[in-house]
């Protein structure tokens, strides 16, 4: 069974070590935060200008002056801290964030990654994503496999404008995990009951399969 | 001392002109000038280009200003939720250049700062890298980027003294203490102002210097764009 958006996070959360400082996007990058486990200590990073992202406010104490990047009303937790957006882009920039989880449109089988426009259809702006893809060393993408028609999003080459280049390193998908490796899509982990076959035909770009491939577990 | 107060939003909106350039503050609707914005729709200033990380909502924030259609051009990383932006966009009334958030951020610390351009990799290999000049440095590429040049930057801060320091809350700091001192004339409004030396100079954000003109906002609405909260157990 391909996985869920929620168990898409849940794999994801796995990735997230102790000690780490985090960025989480917008969509299923979010809710990571909700599966990460509870005995490691990890503070997530919100680029609009706060380390140590809470939960959301409980009904009635939520303050118009303490939002995330989605434009969401949040909580800061002890030990958090309030910045202005230079400062925040320097933790990015200046790779003091250990990860960086994001959604992604298409990414391409040397890394590359588009997620912020279709020309004529959807210009929202890239937001804080390709400042986050440039210089990012560790970036997981999580993403659904296929578009709704069915159409690879793992693609030899983006036909999308581009976010970042050569940047992705791990994709994590509704039916595989998969690292960028010697300009191909090295597949890592299965979903569970998810076969080789399957991936390979969602997936356009180049797929190195070696040996068995486990399913994942979380 | 040096006073920077002025005693209304008027006073503190003199010299705004049709074709300037300003620089607003916030993310979302975190954090902005509501006051002046307020005010730029009532002097009904056209033409002029905006450089905000966002650009509103249809009703509230800068969507105010594209609805009496008195920008021409928009700098910003995001622009969703607003139709009416779209729409303009889309038809061709309103230029866009949309770049990256971080960059936004330290084209505004550039021109604060005194400097002309400075060096990033967000972007390179992009739209955004179309015409720039790109250099490699340790082995990664990167693109020049020119600090902003502006007119007029409209700040909202928490608190703030007489003598122009300032001080932000929460999440609503954001581009505010960049844009400060990065345009010829810099306004900010807060919701509490303060004689000089009331407020603990450890605490000032922003350095009076930054600020030419300070006033008392009125009626702060402080709009949640996307309410989200959990229920007590």
């Amino acid at each position: 069974m391909a996985l869920t958006k929620n168990q898409i996070a849940q794999r994801i959360a796995k990735e997230v070590k102790d000690g780490y400082y985090v960025n989480l996007g917008i969509g299923i990058p979010t809710l990571v935060a909700n599966f990460v486990r509870e005995d490691i200590d990890v503070e997530f990073q919100s680029e609009n200008g706060v380390l140590g992202m809470g939960p959301f406010p409980f009904e009635g104490e939520e303050d118009p002056d303490v939002i995330n990047a989605g434009k969401q009303t949040i909580t800061a937790l002890p030990g958090a801290s309030f910045f202005d957006s230079a400062t925040s882009f320097a933790m990015i920039r200046g790779q003091h964030v250990d990860l960086t989880i994001l959604g992604a449109m298409e990414v391409a089988q040397n890394g590359d990654i588009a997620n912020w426009k279709i020309p004529g259809k959807m210009v929202k702006g890239m937001g804080g994503a390709m400042d986050l893809v440039a210089s990012a060393e560790n970036i997981i993408v999580a993403m659904m496999h296929t578009n709704k028609a069915g159409a690879s999003k793992m693609l030899s080459k983006c036909s999308l404008p581009l976010t970042g280049v050569n940047c992705v390193k791990k994709v994590v998908t509704n039916l595989a995990v998969l690292a960028i490796e010697n300009n191909s899509f090295k597949l890592l982990e299965r979903a569970p009951g998810v076969s080789v076959q399957e991936i390979q035909a969602a997936t356009e770009g180049d797929l190195i399969v070696e040996g068995e491939i486990p399913e994942m577990t979380f | 001392m040096i006073t920077k107060t002025v005693s209304n939003v008027e006073e503190a909106c003199h010299g705004v002109k049709d074709s300037m350039t300003f620089m607003l503050g916030g993310f979302g609707l975190s954090g902005i000038a509501e006051n002046c914005i307020a005010q730029l729709v009532k002097l009904g200033v056209k033409d002029v280009t905006c450089i905000s990380n966002n650009a509103g909502v249809d009703d509230f924030g800068l969507g105010l200003l594209l609805q009496k259609k008195q920008i021409r051009k928009m700098i910003s990383s995001y622009v969703g939720e607003n139709a009416e932006f779209e729409r303009q966009m889309l038809s061709g009334e309103l230029e866009v250049e949309l770049i990256p958030q971080g960059t936004l951020a330290q084209r505004c610390q550039a021109a604060q700062s005194g400097i002309p351009a400075f060096y990033t990799p967000a972007g390179y290999g992009t739209e955004v890298a179309e015409g720039k000049e790109s250099r490699e440095f340790n082995g990664k590429m990167h693109i020049m980027e020119h600090a902003f040049k502006a007119d007029f930057a409209f700040i909202k801060a928490w608190k703030g003294d007489t003598a122009g320091n300032l001080i932000f809350k929460g999440t609503a700091r954001n581009f505010n203490p960049n844009m400060c001192g990065a345009a010829k004339i810099t306004v900010a409004e807060v919701e509490e102002l303060v004689p000089a030396g009331e407020l603990d100079p450890n605490q000032i954000h922003v350095p009076g210097i930054f600020v030419q003109r300070i006033f008392q906002g009125e009626r702060y609405e402080k709009r949640i764009e996307n309410l989200t909260v959990r229920k007590r157990d």
